[in-house]
């Protein structure tokens, strides 16, 4: 998975093109770190058409906001750099991650 | 492959469950839906567990934990259990990957947060309304944080937001907190903690993130819309006002009280062969330390009911 940070974010999800998978969270966030071995599977197994990309907020927190991110974890997915679709807090889960990603597989 | 016991949940109780199975030499499972801990994992600190003094956060907790069972040899895997047919001599669970056969299960799905269920609530959350401290706490540097509830874990927690947010102002339903004493003591003397008492939380407001709060006064019935700070633009409300029990999955199946199920004092349920541990039964105190004596009861009564059920 590619990792973003504040230099970065702009061109690898905003400013691209397709599907981008961004992965938002932190490392005092226990559920961010027992979903990501999940998302990792998922980035090989749909990895050939979606972009996989993790952001660790504490490193970006005003980025993470300005994404109207302010709470984790957040699965979210990203088409030609709009957010249309996520999974956040409780709703995360490795299945509804997995679900959220088969629509647009 | 039929295993002895399985455990559901690998929070404190089932940890414990698998701790004492394992050790009894019966081959032991448990099944975890996402990680290990349960609500332990999202606690900052753990001070009241004899023993964890130093370094008593629940993720080194639960580690140690996990280190544990793994030590003794229970095995993990992480499912989620989508149905479960529990009358028959051989218990069946079906997961998303996997069916699984047991002579016994122990439930121990623990328990979640209880949402407010007022209007808002679910759009925002992620948005600014949070239900796990030490998750989201980083996100409100030097904002405003509301914190609902009143008990123990609402004041900790309130207390915790303090070492980030500007202020945190604990939005209680009644006049007094009901957390204990030497928790109250710290919270009052904390200068950047406010109260504001008989209220209860209406609506939560915002586009795209969250941006005010209708508090309604339960005395005088008065209603107050709470705005962000202009610059700020946002702030957060952290809900902690109890529990629900993670039981849907046994709904009509085993007896339960209030969505609570109903054991005996050895934390047997109706169903023979089939034992519930920790947060999700009825009990008057549910802390880790009575989750742990839960699963420890619960793996040694599955261990006599194997013996006397299948070895007799």
């Amino acid at each position: 998975m590619l990792e973003l940070n504040k230099d970065n974010f702009e061109a690898e999800v905003l400013k691209a093109e397709g599907y981008v998978l961004v992965d938002f969270w932190g490392p005092t966030c226990e559920p961010c770190k027992a979903l990501m071995p999940h998302v990792e599977g998922y980035s090989e197994k749909y990895g050939d058409k979606i972009k996989f990309a993790s952001l660790d907020v504490t490193q970006a927190r005003r980025l993470a906001i300005s994404q109207k991110v302010l709470g984790l974890p957040v699965i979210a997915m990203y088409k030609d750099g709009e957010r249309i679709d996520g999974v956040v807090a409780d709703g995360a889960t490795a299945s509804t991650v997995e679900e959220m990603i088969k629509k647009y597989y | 492959m039929i295993y002895d016991v399985v455990i559901i949940g690998a929070g404190p109780a089932g940890l414990a469950a698998g701790l004492y199975a394992s050790r009894a030499r019966l081959n032991t499972l448990i099944i975890e839906k996402e990680g290990e801990g349960g609500q332990i994992a999202s606690t900052d600190e753990v001070a009241n567990y004899p023993g964890s003094i130093q370094d008593a956060s629940g993720p080194s907790l639960v580690a140690r934990m996990v280190e544990q069972v793994d030590e003794f040899g229970a095995k993990r895997v992480i499912d989620e259990i989508k149905s479960v047919e529990l009358d028959g001599k051989i218990k069946v669970l079906k997961g998303a990957n996997e069916e699984y056969q047991a002579k016994t299960v122990i439930i121990a799905t623990g328990a979640v947060p209880r949402p407010i269920g007022c209007p808002g609530e679910k759009d925002l959350t992620g948005r600014g309304v949070s239900y796990c401290a030490t998750c989201d706490a980083a996100f409100f540097e030097d904002l405003e944080v509301y914190v609902v509830g009143g008990g123990d874990t609402a004041v900790e927690e309130g207390m915790y937001l303090t070492k980030f947010a500007r202020k945190v102002t604990v939005v209680h339903r009644r006049d007094q907190l009901r957390a204990a004493k030497s928790i109250q003591e710290k919270a009052f003397k904390n200068e950047k903690m406010a109260f504001m008492w008989d209220s209860v939380v209406t609506e939560l407001k915002g586009d795209g993130l969250l941006e005010s709060i209708v508090v309604k006064n339960v005395k005088t019935g008065e209603e107050k819309e709470i705005f962000a700070d202009e610059e700020d633009g946002t702030f957060g409300v952290f809900v902690f006002i109890g529990l629900d029990p993670a039981t849907g999955l046994f709904t009509g199946l085993v007896d339960m009280e209030n969505g609570y199920i109903k054991t005996d004092e050895n934390m047997r349920t109706n169903i023979p062969g089939v034992f519930a541990a920790g947060d999700n039964r009825v009990k008057s105190l549910r802390q880790v330390v009575t989750a742990t004596a839960d699963g420890a009861i619960a793996a040694d009564q599955a261990e006599k009911y194997i013996s006397e059920t299948f070895e007799a």
